[in-house]
């Protein structure tokens, strides 16, 4: 039963985005979208996207390279053990935890170091990914959006905010362990 | 904040390279095995610097590729108006997540195409909208330097990531050799879920211990004018 479900999850998985791209392109050209130039147009935008996050990375991963090659990961590594233990964390994954709400490139650039240094489809990897597909860049947001209004006093909106957020990486830790992957 | 974690990065990564060079040269005997443990620490910090600023680009390359796909079949899929058909879909349950917003009031369209578009993974539709949902709900906040529930329970949602696809980052496990990129779609989606649902939660439970700013739901309701914001 459960190895039923989870081969259901598997071929979906597979054909997940082959069929996103069927459907969205063949209900749009059938409500009459010039689907191949508005393709094209967004593909610009993507463009620019994937280019502007370039000098950030750069930043990013020279800052974290030297932090691992000197040794300083190993040391911080030591420190955090005992309690990254406690749910089975691996040590690796707890900066990008702090890093997660207060900056989107910084926590960008230490998921790609983590899939350099340990793999994409490492235990490492694989939390990291999921971290980083569920939780925000919470602070920004919060600064962003209530500086838009004015708003000074945003009572419970910090701890409200931030418990989804660790909600979300505890619950990236847990799932990734108990995740038969096939590979 | 992050001038401060990026100098802290580097400070700490080159002094503890200079403390490891030295504590490594110690433990060698005779004088050119020093000079070269000292060495071997200095070329490896060099090393590590160059490559991962040129990793940094090669991955961007593959990158844009990805990026531009995605985005090309995103953009087709606002056009065709899917934004607003995810929107209306989750109509109901926002409704309910907020009381004290009528259904017909313009805030309620922003929050709920704001959250569609990030749902969908346009960040960049999602911002405007989202700014454009908050200065609706300030219309109906009385004291408007104090956040209503609303407010916090429309900023609970958003940053607990509703992305369905996080597309960004199967591209970055693609472009960093992954065999199966996609493989954490389920699993992510999983964890986005709860993320959600604690944040809602979380949300829900600290309202009942502070009392909000007063508001003019009433007054919108009788149908009375609101006045406009500054």
């Amino acid at each position: 039963m459960a190895s039923t479900l989870m081969t259901t999850i598997d071929v979906f998985s597979q054909w997940c985005i082959p069929l996103i791209i069927l459907s969205i392109t063949l209900y749009a050209y059938c409500r009459k979208v010039k689907v191949y130039e508005v393709f094209v147009e967004g593909a610009k935008e993507g463009f620019n996207v994937a280019v502007m996050i370039i000098p950030y990375l750069v930043a990013i991963l020279v800052a974290i390279g030297l932090f691992r090659s000197g040794r300083a990961m190993d040391v911080f590594e030591s420190i955090v053990k005992p309690v990254t233990n406690l749910i089975n964390m691996p040590p690796s994954i707890l900066p990008l935890c702090f890093i997660r709400p207060l900056s989107g490139s910084g926590a960008r650039g230490l998921m790609i170091e983590i899939f350099k240094e340990h793999g994409p489809d490492s235990f490492d990897g694989l939390i990291a990914s999921c971290i980083q597909g569920s939780t925000e860049t919470t602070f920004y947001v919060l600064a962003v959006y209530f500086g838009a209004v004015g708003v000074r006093n945003s009572r419970h909106a910090v701890p409200a905010c931030l418990i989804g957020d660790i909600i979300g990486m505890i619950a990236s830790v847990l799932i990734c362990q108990i995740w038969p992957w096939r590979f | 904040m992050m001038n401060h974690v990026w100098i802290i990065l580097i400070v700490l990564g080159v002094i503890i390279g200079i403390y490891s060079a030295t504590s490594d040269a110690i433990h060698e005997k005779t004088f050119e095995a020093r000079i070269e443990a000292i060495k071997s620490v200095g070329s490896d910090l060099t090393q590590k610097s160059f490559e991962m600023s040129q990793l940094a680009v090669n991955i961007c390359i593959e990158y844009i590729g990805l990026m531009a796909l995605w985005l090309g079949i995103m953009k087709i899929a606002q056009e065709a108006g899917l934004v607003s058909a995810l929107a209306r879909l989750m109509s109901p349950v926002m409704r309910r997540l907020f009381p004290r917003i009528p259904s017909e009031h313009p805030a309620m369209g922003a929050m709920l195409m704001n959250i569609a578009a990030n749902m969908m993974g346009l960040d960049n539709a999602a911002t405007p909208l989202g700014l454009k949902a908050m200065k609706e709900l300030q219309t109906l906040n009385k004291e408007k330097a104090v956040s209503t529930n609303a407010m916090v329970m429309f900023l609970a949602i958003n940053t607990s990531s509703v992305t369905l696809i996080p597309f960004s980052v199967i591209a970055f496990r693609a472009t960093t050799g992954s065999v199966n990129p996609q493989a954490i779609l389920a699993p992510a989606f999983i964890a986005t879920a709860l993320s959600t649902i604690g944040g809602i939660t979380a949300a829900r439970l600290f309202q009942k211990f502070s009392k909000p700013p007063a508001d003019y739901y009433d007054d919108h309701l009788a149908g009375k004018a609101i006045p406009k914001d500054e």
